[in-house]
């Protein structure tokens, strides 16, 4: 294959779904009315850990149009509890977690009962009337107290921590003896979560005559769903359909199994109904998956010319009362292992991470897990590392970079690169802006007595992940995903694929591959998504791999349809099947380019009249293929993120003047979907930066659990995003050479932007190592407060 | 204690259809407009206000849905994104906003098609700070806004005769 993708893939097609949503034509779970809908609101714990001495239910269910009250035990008796386990991890303590709590509340939001009203505003009056008696527990909000002990959160466990993980490599310790300049530094993250614009929400539909259940489910991954729903509520997998409509919007946040969801499908077991449930705002800032919760120590080691010798991390992580199911909470701390100065030449590391549990909020996956905490403090380290030796960080970063002549690249991390363009990346940035003129701007600013800062940041995403993390550690995760092309009776092309789309746009990208593939018009192609009943068992959305893994799957199975396609046309024309070929859905004589018979004509004989066709096999006119990488743990994209700001020395508000992306990940089969994957990303590591924090008292409690409290980025805190995309050459072992691209911009936008402040700060003589980095922390480290 | 009405009768308009309904003193018009009328694209994201996925126009101006109970709507003029659409009045927008890739998820694009038209009916020619200070009640979470201003410049400009300014 050339470097670039055949048509239409590798066009700027608009992403076919959005019409039908500009048109008012969505349908989100919340949208789904079935007869006989019941609905659910669900009780939540008002204390951070407390024990349940008793609960009365019986005014609740007095309520006219209440249908049933569930505890936390009548849910037990149709629900098995869970741990969240990795097999790859068999230290990591995983205590038992039940849908609903029984007797011991853990966190602030955690679910205590479940009523079932005819509406939800009465189940909501419902949950009001309920009585529960609670004897409160010591809180446990700080991390740095439960690493070194604080009140046990699960006895039987006998420590407040999750998991410790360590990595060595090279000799850290003459390393670090040797260098000019040593830099430590605690860097500290606030905790964050991905405040999807729809809430998570389900419809379950039970069908007790069939022991049928049915689940409408905002979520990215309705295979994994369809699974653990048929395991923990024991019912056979293959008569639980998991369907996911519109979703509106993810980010890692509807990818795992949460208490509350799977108690509303115990619910509709219970009573034979379908129940729905939507969380408010409040819910999802209580309950959904929160992150990067970090505090982190780190050290680096430079020589007096510049080259990195060495880093030391030590990772705090503060995750909520369980390990998360089922994915576990070891990824993040693992990220923060396996990304250490990655973009980076440099030869030994000490790397340590320590889980801790918290009574706060469960924590897991967003939007990049933990690559961007690593970048973050990577990329700060090298900044001041530079400024302390003398020289400049841009020119730091250049000496280190990893080069083509390095590949593959061992990494310290115990990760090897094949590929890694962060060289190539650099070199797009010095053609696309003037790094010293916007030096110079700064310092310029700087005389003038303004506060300016340049901020870089080299990243690097590791996508597309094989079967090593989940599948080997026994998380019954698919790495895979795959897909059905069919030729309709009318000729048009109908693919069922079990990528799952969140406003992605990796469904318009399929469509591509496969009209590519076949060689059709692309407006011919249909696509179908997010229901297990009718696709491939896959893994949906995670880890930036639904183009790179799916779109390979409809490669194959678009390749492989054209294939029989040939050969009936060959058939019924007694010609040569490489005699012919399908372009732009006609079947034609490749030499002259002759139109022979259009695909409806071969449509036609396949489905009705396939006694026209000479002996040989029967037509099938379709096919199918599932893929998933075999060839390496992890594809990697990279680039470097740039930002400019300026902060109001008065009131301490940051100001973005410019940002810029350059961004490598192999062919792209949809740039303008790809650029707009970046800008959200970006937007979200900004938001993290500057404005967003889940903030908790001393007591557990969650102080922020509206919109006006966890502040995301509008229209007008943000500028424009300039985006550079490099070509480097595609990576060859299998297939279309496609790299995954939905996390980039948020792995190294928070590092940019967390450079651009602290540079900015310089001026004053001040930094700041935490973010987001709020008015009210930088004027505190100003002095100004 | 007042009396307070069980169910009270409103008639208003929407999406030009006169509609008369006895609404609960405590339903939100989003609630009526969604669970009564089957009008889904007008969306709850936050019901406080903050995020616009509700935003409908209400009188004339756009307003958020989740703020309004349904009992204050009787003799209002109602337009929801279903009406908007429908009328053609936005088409201009929904083809910019689709080439352009300035949605996403969807989710918040309903409020966000609406304001961007009331931005476009009072500055025929907005600059891109005007159009990002306009759009600062609305919360997007996927696509960091840049196409959106992007559609809406491009609306403008193919509107006012003038070529994009970019």
């Amino acid at each position: 294959m050339s470097t670039d993708l055949p048509a239409p893939a590798g066009e700027p097609v608009p992403h076919r779904r959005t019409w039908r949503l500009l048109h008012g034509r969505g349908r989100y779970v919340g949208d789904i009315r079935l007869p006989g809908l019941l609905h659910a609101a669900v009780l939540r714990a008002p204390h951070a850990h407390a024990s349940i001495d008793a609960i009365d239910t019986a005014a609740a269910a007095a309520v006219p149009g209440v249908m049933a009250v569930f505890t936390g035990a009548d849910i037990a008796t149709v629900c098995a509890p869970w741990r969240g386990t990795h097999g790859l991890y068999p230290r990591l303590a995983a205590p038992l977690q039940h849908a609903v709590a029984i007797d011991t509340v853990r966190w602030c939001g955690e679910p205590v009962a479940l009523v079932v009203a005819a509406s939800r505003a009465v189940a909501e009056d419902a949950t009001a009337l309920i009585a529960v008696d609670y004897t409160p527990r010591p809180a446990l909000a700080d991390p740095e107290a439960a690493r070194g002990g604080g009140p046990l959160l699960h006895p039987d466990l006998g420590t407040n921590v999750c998991l410790t993980a360590a990595h060595e490599a090279g000799d850290v310790d003459a390393a670090f003896a040797a260098a000019a300049v040593v830099v430590e530094e605690t860097f500290r993250f606030g905790r964050h979560t991905g405040v999807p614009l729809e809430p998570r929400g389900l419809v379950a539909d039970f069908d007790p005559s069939e022991r049928r259940l049915t689940v409408h489910h905002s979520h990215q991954c309705p295979h994994q769903m369809q699974h653990e729903f048929a395991r923990l509520l024991g019912l056979a997998e293959q008569r639980v359909r998991v369907i996911a409509p519109d979703v509106g919007g993810a980010f890692g946040i509807k990818q795992q199994l949460y208490g509350d969801e799977i108690a509303v499908c115990a619910a509709s077991l219970l009573l034979g109904r379908p129940v729905a449930w939507i969380a408010d705002r409040l819910e999802s800032f209580s309950a959904d998956i929160h992150a990067r919760e970090h505090v982190v120590r780190g050290r680096i080691a430079l020589s007096a010319d510049g080259d990195i010798l060495a880093f030391a991390v030590d990772d705090l992580h503060a995750i909520g009362p369980y390990s998360q199911y089922p994915r576990s909470s070891a990824g993040e701390g693992r990220a923060v292992l396996a990304q250490t100065g990655a973009p980076y030449r440099y030869r030994a590391l000490r790397a340590r991470s320590t889980a801790v549990f918290q009574t706060k909020g469960m924590a897991g996956h967003y939007r990049g897990v933990g690559q961007p905490i690593a970048c973050a403090v990577t990329e700060a380290l090298v900044d001041r590392a530079a400024r302390k030796v003398g020289l400049d960080p841009v020119a730091v970063r250049r000496r280190n970079l990893v080069r083509a002549a390095d590949l593959p690249w061992r990494a310290p991390t115990g990760l090897v690169y094949p590929r890694l363009a962060v060289a190539d990346c650099m070199a797009a940035l010095d053609a696309h802006v003037d790094l010293a003129a916007l030096r110079r701007d700064c310092d310029d600013a700087r005389r003038a007595g303004r506060m300016r800062g340049l901020g870089l940041a080299t990243f690097v995403e590791l996508t597309s992940r094989g079967p090593g993390f989940y599948g080997a550690g026994g998380v019954p995760v698919s790495s895979r995903d795959g897909c059905t092309v069919r030729l309709e009776p009318g000729g048009g092309v109908r693919a069922l694929a079990s990528v799952t789309e969140q406003g992605q746009g990796t469904e318009t990208g399929i469509a591509q591959v496969i009209a590519a593939a076949l060689g059709v018009p692309l407006d011919t192609v249909e696509v179908i998504t997010g229901d297990t009943a009718t696709t491939f068992h896959g893994g949906g959305t995670w880890g930036s791999r639904s183009m790179a893994i799916g779109g390979e799957a409809a490669w194959r199975a678009g390749r492989a349809l054209r294939a029989e396609i040939l050969d009936v046309a060959a058939r019924l024309l007694q010609a040569d099947a490489a005699a012919l070929d399908l372009r732009d859905g006609v079947i034609v004589e490749a030499a002259t380019s002759a139109a022979r018979l259009t695909l409806a004509e071969i449509a036609a004989v396949g489905h009705f009249r396939p006694h026209e066709l000479p002996a040989g096999p029967q037509p099938q006119l379709v096919a199918s293929a599932s893929f998933g990488p075999l060839d390496g743990p992890f594809r990697a994209g990279s680039g470097i993120q740039l930002a400019v700001v300026e902060i109001d020395p008065d009131s301490g508000a940051v100001r973005l003047d410019r940002f810029v992306v350059v961004h490598e990940c192999g062919r792209v089969v949809n740039p303008l979907l790809v650029d707009e994957q970046i800008r959200g990303g970006v937007a979200q590591g900004i938001g993290a930066t500057l404005f967003e924090e889940l903030i908790y008292d001393t007591d557990g409690q969650l102080l922020t659990g509206s919109l006006a409290d966890y502040l995301l980025p509008t229209a007008a805190d943000l500028c424009d995003i300039e985006l550079v995309h490099v070509h480097a050459a595609p990576p060859e072992s299998d297939g279309l050479g496609l790299i995954g691209v939905g996390e980039a911009g948020t792995v190294g936008a928070a590092a940019a932007v967390l450079n651009a402040v602290d540079d900015a700060l310089a001026a004053r003589g001040a930094s700041i190592g935490q973010i987001p980095c709020t008015p009210e922390r930088i004027l505190t480290a100003l002095g100004a407060i | 204690m007042p009396m307070i009405p069980n169910l009270i009768p409103i008639t208003c308009t929407i999406n030009g259809e006169t509609v008369s309904l006895s609404v609960s003193p405590r339903e939100t018009l989003a609630d009526m407009l969604r669970d009564r009328l089957g009008l889904t694209a007008t969306h709850l994201g936050c019901e406080h206000g903050a995020c616009g996925a509700c935003t409908i126009v209400y009188d004339g101006r756009t307003a958020r849905a989740c703020l309004l109970l349904a009992a204050q709507a009787d003799g209002a003029v109602i337009e929801t994104l279903e009406g908007a659409s429908a009328s053609g009045r936005i088409a201009a927008l929904q083809r910019a906003f689709h080439e352009r890739g300035a949605l996403q998820c969807g989710f918040c694009t309903p409020g966000l098609l609406l304001a961007a038209a009331e931005v476009l009916a009072e500055h025929p020619a907005p600059s891109r700070d005007a159009i990002r200070a306009a759009l600062s009640g609305h919360l997007c979470r996927c696509t960091g806004y840049q196409a959106i201003v992007d559609a809406i410049e491009a609306t403008a400009a193919a509107a006012t005769g003038a070529g994009s300014r970019r």
